[in-house]
This record gives structure tokens, C-alpha cells and sequence, in this order.
């Protein structure tokens, strides 16, 4: 084919334009401005849980399981018992993450309790920094949340989460995780798990709303969060954790 | 010597460079056009928006928060059955949900007609919060059920909206 100079400067021409076109329509089409009366910069959620009020019951297990059509065999909250010992490694177990509650304690003479677990809302979340395509993001009111659209099912985020708290969606082939109800939480609602609590063992705490009980129940308790020496910035606090706890 | 049988002169070599500048300006069309179209694909691509909180696309959010409720809510359920909701305030059940025993119940709460609720499974119900277990609280009711209750279900002697005899 025989192009002329003039042919490849017109032809060259017309494709800058259209590039910069392209490149500003970008900038035009922003998302619309929220006008409703949800506003994310009011909030920052996050939970707190009384380990001497849990019984074990695993309500929360199912109600999540519900709620959030979590696939049989994946949990994105789960109850762990731990019966210690003075001198040995203590020994733990979730049957099935304790959807049915547990089977009787055989051990006898040992420190034993429940410890719920659910995904920590980190604010500095380990799994958010290795996802490598921005799939997954700490909200404005921070909840780490996934994009199911977005994710790639490359699994970096199930390793980087130092608390277990990710699974791959058997079926979507996307991660999956707790999303502390957003949909229930941005409509006044408390989550699933929080609702289906029988002794009040797990609360949905607002740290940004200063009429919020956990900043009374903040002051008057011995709190801890889980690995504290990762610096995640966990915003589930366990009131009376054991050491043992991992 | 080659090199200098073919070396030009010197006005000669600078009119060179405009008479043969083809094989210069034909490449750079051809990167520009290129820079032209990736650029094009990159708007095409990346979504509305993306990166106005952070490094995502902020419609997500908006995505999850539609997602359908399934556990309508305590304020929900008392107000059409506040008969039941005031004996159980009356008593040490007080503070647990009508849904925590009763099931998921958000389509009842939508279209009561439409989706009836099953009676709950007394026997493994009460049993999951008051069997006896060295790792639940101390202070908190719990009976050996084989012992206690001789095969009886809970709820013949006990009330289950407020189950103190």
C-alpha cells in the first residue's frame, strides 16, 4: 500500500484528536454526587465483642449464613472454643464454624471460652495493599469491602489477611468476605450477626457517632484487638481476651 | 578508504537531514497514533469515576448496599406482634431477637400472607444456648438436658417468650 507523507500526517492528525477526545471524556463522566441521606463521611464502623458473654450458641454463624448466602463450608464469621492448659499449647475447635453451636465440652479442669471471629475491618488492611487491581478497598466509613466485579479471584488478599477472615466463592471464583452488613448498616439496620446475638456478646459500634456506647465501653474496659503487633488497625475489640488467642 | 569516499560534504549533510527526514517522521506518527489509541482504550476501560475515594470504583459501593435484606430487624417484628414482644420483655429473654429464634424473616415482615413462618425446632432451639458447657459464662443458665427434662421438650413447662416458671 503507497501512503503519502501528507496522507500520514492527516491520518496522524485526526487519530491525536480523537485521543484527546477519548482522554477527556474520562474526566466529564464523574459518578453523580450522593444525595441521600446516608453519608459515609459520618460513620466508622466497627464491633465490639464480650468474650464473657459469648455461650457458643453459634447464632451468629447462621444468621450470617443467611444473611449473606454464605456457600456451605465457608464462614465469614465463626466461633472458636479454647480450652487451656497451665503448661500445654491450648486446644481449639469450630466444628463446622460452630453453625450448629458446639458438642459438650469434654475436658475437664481446664480455662475454657468462646472467641468469635469475623473480619477485623482493618484501617490499615494488609489484604487492601496487595490487591493489585483496587478489587478490594477500605470504604469511606471504614468497611473493607470487595468488588465482585472488579476481582480477579487471584487470591493475594486471602493470603495477606492475617486473620483467615477471606475465602475464593466457590461459584463467583471471586473472593468473598464479611462486608459487616453493609447493606443492613447503611440502612439503620445492625448486622446479621449482631441482631441474632442472644446475650449482646457482639456489638455494632460507630467509633464516629458520639452518643455510641463503645466510647463508655471503651473507657471502663480492658480491651484488645487480635494481633495487635501487626499493625493492622483492627476495629474489632475483644473485652477479657485471653493471651492464648490467635 | 570506504568511509571517506562516502562521507558527505558539509551543506550537503545538513540538507540531508530535511530531504530524507522520512524515516524520521513516519515512526513518530506511528507512536503518537498509538499514544492516541491507548489513551482511547484507557478511557474506554476504567470505569466512571474510578479512584474518586480511593483506589476503586466507587459505584461498588453502591452495588453492595443493594444487595436484599434477609433478617428483617426487631423494630420490624414488634410492631405488628407487640403482644409477644411485651411478654417477652417481661422477661429474661428479653434481650433476644424475635429472628434468633424464629428464622430469617424479612419476607414475612414484606408480604406477611405470602411467606408464613415455621414454628422453630424446640428441641435443638433451647439446647443451643442452654446445653451445659465448662466454656460458656458461669453465671449463665445451662442444664445437662438428658438429666433435666427426662425427654420432655423444653417449651411443656417452660414459656419460651418468657421462660421462668
Amino acid at each position: 500500500m503507497e501512503i503519502s507523507r501528507r496522507d500520514l500526517f492527516t491520518i496522524g492528525g485526526k487519530l491525536l484528536v480523537l485521543a484527546s477526545a477519548g482522554a477527556t471524556l474520562e474526566q466529564i463522566t464523574g459518578a453523580e454526587p450522593a444525595t441521600e441521606a446516608y453519608k459515609m463521611a459520618d460513620h466508622w464502623w466497627g464491633m465490639i465483642v464480650d468474650i464473657d458473654k459469648c455461650i457458643g450458641c453459634g447464632n451468629c454463624v447462621r444468621a450470617c449464613s443467611n444473611e449473606n448466602h454464605v456457600p456451605d463450608g465457608y464462614f465469614r464469621t465463626w466461633v472458636e472454643r479454647y480450652q487451656v492448659t497451665e503448661d500445654q499449647q491450648p486446644q481449639v475447635d469450630s466444628p463446622n464454624g460452630a453453625i450448629d453451636g458446639f458438642p459438650p465440652s469434654t475436658h475437664t479442669g481446664v480455662k475454657s471460652f468462646f472467641v468469635p471471629k469475623l473480619c477485623n475491618q482493618c484501617a490499615h488492611s494488609p489484604c487492601v495493599q496487595v490487591c493489585p487491581v483496587g478489587a478490594t478497598f477500605v470504604s469511606p466509613d471504614g468497611v473493607v469491602l470487595v468488588d465482585q466485579s472488579y476481582c480477579l479471584g487471584c487470591r493475594y488478599c486471602v493470603q495477606a489477611c492475617p486473620y483467615g477472615c477471606r475465602y475464593l466463592h466457590p461459584d463467583t471464583k471471586t473472593v468473598d468476605k464479611c462486608t459487616l452488613c453493609y447493606h443492613r448498616i447503611t440502612q439503620g439496620l445492625t448486622t446479621a450477626c449482631c441482631e441474632n446475638c442472644p446475650t449482646g456478646a457482639r456489638q455494632l459500634v460507630d467509633f464516629k457517632n458520639p452518643k455510641d456506647p463503645v466510647h463508655e465501653f471503651l473507657r471502663h474496659n480492658k480491651v484488645q484487638i487480635l494481633k495487635p503487633y501487626m499493625a493492622t488497625g483492627a476495629k474489632v475489640y475483644y473485652k477479657d481476651l485471653d493471651g492464648s488467642v490467635r | 578508504m570506504l568511509h571517506t569516499a562516502y562521507r558527505p560534504e558539509k551543506e550537503m549533510g545538513l540538507r540531508r537531514i530535511f530531504t530524507d527526514s522520512g524515516h524520521l517522521v513516519r515512526p513518530a506518527v506511528v507512536l503518537i497514533a498509538a499514544l492516541g489509541i491507548f489513551l482511547i482504550i484507557r478511557a474506554l476501560v476504567i470505569p466512571k469515576a474510578f479512584g474518586q475515594y480511593g483506589h476503586y470504583r466507587p459505584a461498588a459501593l453502591m452495588e453492595i448496599r443493594q444487595r436484599p435484606i434477609v433478617y428483617a430487624g426487631q423494630d420490624q417484628c414488634v410492631m405488628c406482634h407487640d403482644d409477644e414482644a411485651k411478654t417477652r420483655a417481661a422477661g429474661k429473654h428479653a434481650h433476644v431477637a424475635c429472628e434468633a429464634c424464629h428464622g430469617p424473616l424479612a419476607s414475612h415482615a414484606n408480604d406477611p400472607a405470602a411467606h408464613v413462618p415455621k414454628l422453630p425446632d424446640v428441641a435443638n432451639l433451647c439446647r443451643r444456648c442452654h446445653e451445659k458447657d465448662a466454656a460458656k459464662p458461669p453465671g449463665f443458665p445451662q442444664v445437662v438436658t438428658a438429666e433435666h427434662s427426662g425427654g420432655m421438650t423444653c417449651n411443656s413447662c417452660h414459656q419460651p417468650h418468657n421462660p421462668h416458671l
